[in-house]
């Protein structure tokens, strides 16, 4: 255990500099900016799983890796849509989910957003066209943003994310 | 009595590479008898609407001594079949579904509540006779609980977490769990009525989404359907790939999960070591494939992309820095004495249920049930490759990590071995249209899965049925937190990993 800390330590941290290219980091220093000024830097987000594949949470998990460390945004999940600002809404919205999807939004005190990430939660995806789901989560309740990808990569949700907070919705 | 020889014996329809073959009432009640006595194992159950509106259940058999497999098929004019959990537990939710989804009762079934269908999809029997209903929703009743100072702890469908969504029903003396009741279907999708009717190849996209984490598995199992359906030979560059994408699902998944349990332990360093391991694996996977989670990657007749030699030499740097930075992780695991006091001897799971529900994956083999489809009923490339199965007996959260560990150390032997004996050649091969019918059975991460495929003689799919591994582990789970404490279940929970979406389809 004391090897392992001591080489976090002396090693150069994984973390790599936010998604590709210096629009991003100009998105991110923009983030800094609108946040604090709405947010007060920081930003939570309630996941919601609406019927998705898991597919779409796998990719939603690694955000939190030492590669993409979503925390160093502000950025973070958590455990209640009442500590809430955005809501992030996976899968077709399965119509045994849309209720507890519309009470999770309904809990979510104000001003919020709904993020729509991946293909399903935005028009169904593969699913579109069922009797058992809605075809995106726009059926259910108002969509902000759409991040697209089946799913989306962890560099796709975090632009996305970034993204949201430069447009300063609200 | 019949047994499965007899369903050998019999001439079945063309369904390959295991014979499909009808019975009477008589005799499928005899199989159940079967199942009851431990003689067969049940591997799948499932409903299906044969010669217009006529409905039929099967039953796939499993014979684990012998490695053999095969369906036992009743029609059911009366739209009824002779229950099989009333004597084999472990059906009892995929009657429910059956019913749910084709309205077909189980007769003398102990428990007829509902499963999938929570009265919102607006139609009843959706792949049955359809009919159409309010869709307002209607109450669940829980099973009752009775006793002095018990309370109710209602968990789900969304939780706390990022993962999927479910309900469950503690019913806890103090700290202790006394019983825990499932409440599974939120994330129904309807995903076999939308296979029905579409080209395989549209059809594969979804069976490879009945459960993102397993996606190659799925995508393998229903295409190895649809191939022996069609009698197609896939070439041996193509199994290799297959082989290699499955283990590099495997490898991601397992150390994920690794992470993720120690993490619901508070030992929050190991998340963030195997995240990293297991980024590293998805960004070699899509450097080879294309695709993080190789999604789409494995199609009716092959696979959709080859690799490049430079993304083997990837792949071999992936492997050698896992095999440098893993043993320290499996080391600390094992010397912190404040993780293994809660991993150890929490969520125990008995071998007799194990064996009894024919639970699979690290799951069964963490409870002594060393039953593992790649070498059960070995199919390419396993059946020319040198692997282990770890099995052990202890059966509790410990446990089922060690088995995790140990196949994490195979698949990077394994991924090493196909890398160098790659065939060289196609990639792929058409798949004639036509009609037939096929079965598969391949082993995911998490377990076995099931698949059925029938075609029309026009080459669409008439009906194609996946069997998630979690369908006979979820019940299992209820009984693991059984004197457990509420605390630890998101740790049981955790290192059985169910799939939601899987058994929802
Ligand atoms: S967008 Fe793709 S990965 Fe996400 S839930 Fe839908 S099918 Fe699964």
């Amino acid at each position: 255990m004391r090897k392992l800390l001591l080489q976090g330590l002396l090693k150069a941290p994984l973390t790599e500099k936010g998604p590709d290219d210096a629009a991003v980091e100009a998105l991110a220093r923009e983030l800094d900016a609108a946040a604090r000024a709405r947010l007060g830097r920081s930003l939570s987000i309630r996941e919601v799983d609406a019927g998705s594949c898991n597919g779409c949470e796998l990719e939603i998990h690694a955000l939190g890796n030492a590669f993409y460390d979503l925390d160093r945004f502000g950025i973070r999940f958590v455990a209640s849509p009442r500590h809430a600002d955005v809501l992030l809404v996976t899968g077709p919205v399965a119509k045994n989910m849309a209720e507890a999807l519309k009470r999770t939004y309904d809990a979510t005190p104000g001003p919020k957003w709904v993020v729509a990430a991946g293909d399903c939660a935005i028009n169904g995806g593969v699913f579109a066209g069922s009797y058992a789901v809605t075809d995106g989560a726009a059926a259910i309740i108002p969509v902000d943003l759409k991040i697209p990808g089946c799913p989306p990569t962890p560099v796709d949700l975090l632009t996305g994310l970034l993204a949201l907070l430069k447009a300063g919705k609200g | 009595m019949v047994n499965l020889s007899d369903l050998f014996a019999r001439n079945g329809t063309l369904c390959r590479p295991w014979p499909r073959v009808s019975v009477n009432e008589a005799e499928w009640t005899g199989l159940c008898t079967e199942l009851a006595a431990g003689r067969l194992t049940l591997s799948a159950l499932f409903g299906d609407r044969i010669q217009g509106d006529l409905g039929a259940v099967h039953m796939a058999l499993l014979e684990e001594a012998t490695g053999r497999l095969a369906l036992a098929s009743l029609p059911c004019p009366t739209g009824a079949f002779p229950s099989v959990a009333r004597h084999h537990p472990p059906a009892a939710r995929l009657e429910r579904t059956i019913r749910d989804l084709f309205g077909l009762t189980p007769v003398g079934a102990p428990d007829l509540r509902p499963w999938l269908d929570h009265a919102r999809w607006g139609v009843r029997a959706p792949l049955g006779a359809a009919t159409p209903d309010a869709g307002a929703g209607e109450a669940y009743p829980v099973l009752p609980v009775e006793g002095e100072g018990l309370h109710q702890i209602p968990v789900g469908p969304v939780h706390a977490g990022i993962i999927e969504p479910g309900h469950f029903r503690f019913s806890a003396y103090g700290e202790t769990v006394v019983r825990l009741e499932e409440r599974l279907g939120y994330v129904h999708k309807g995903m076999e009525s939308l296979m029905a009717g579409r080209a395989p190849e549209e059809a594969a996209r979804i069976a490879g989404r009945h459960s993102g984490d397993a996606t190659v598995a799925y995508a393998l199992a229903f295409c190895r359907a649809v191939e022996a359906a069609r009698g197609v030979a896939v070439p041996e560059r193509a199994h290799a790939l297959r082989g290699l994408m499955a283990e590099l699902e495997r490898l991601a998944n397992h150390l994920g999960d690794i992470g993720a349990i120690c993490n619901d332990a508070a030992f929050a360093i190991m998340l963030a070591h195997c995240g990293v391991l297991r980024e590293r694996v998805l960004r070699a996977s899509a450097r080879a494939f294309g695709h993080r989670l190789m999604m789409d990657r494995v199609v009716p007749g092959g696979v959709a992309q080859d690799i490049t030699a430079e993304a083997i030499a990837g792949m071999k740097a992936l492997v050698a820095e896992v095999r440098r930075a893993f043993p320290a992780l499996v080391r600390l695991y094992d010397e912190t004495a404040s993780l293994q006091d809660r991993t150890v001897s929490t969520g125990f799971t008995k071998p007799d249920y194990v064996r009894q529900f024919g639970a699979g994956g690290f799951v069964g083999r963490a409870s002594g049930r060393g039953f593992d489809a790649r070498r059960a009923l070995p199919y390419p490339p396993y059946d020319r490759l040198p692997f282990e199965v770890p099995v052990r007996s202890d059966g509790d959260v410990n446990a089922r990590v060690w088995v995790r560990i140990r196949e994490v150390e195979e698949s990077l032997g394994l991924i090493i071995r196909l890398l160098d004996t790659l065939p060289k050649g196609d990639i792929t091969v058409p798949v004639p249209a036509g009609g037939g019918e096929g079965v598969a059975l391949v082993e995911s991460f998490r377990g076995d899965v099931f698949a059925f495929v029938a075609l029309e003689s026009d080459g669409r799919v008439r009906r194609a049925h996946l069997r998630d591994p979690s369908w006979f582990q979820w019940p299992l789970l209820e009984t693991a937190i059984e004197g457990n404490i509420v605390a630890d279940f998101p740790l049981c929970n955790k290192s059985f990993n169910c799939s939601y979406s899987g058994v929802d389809l």
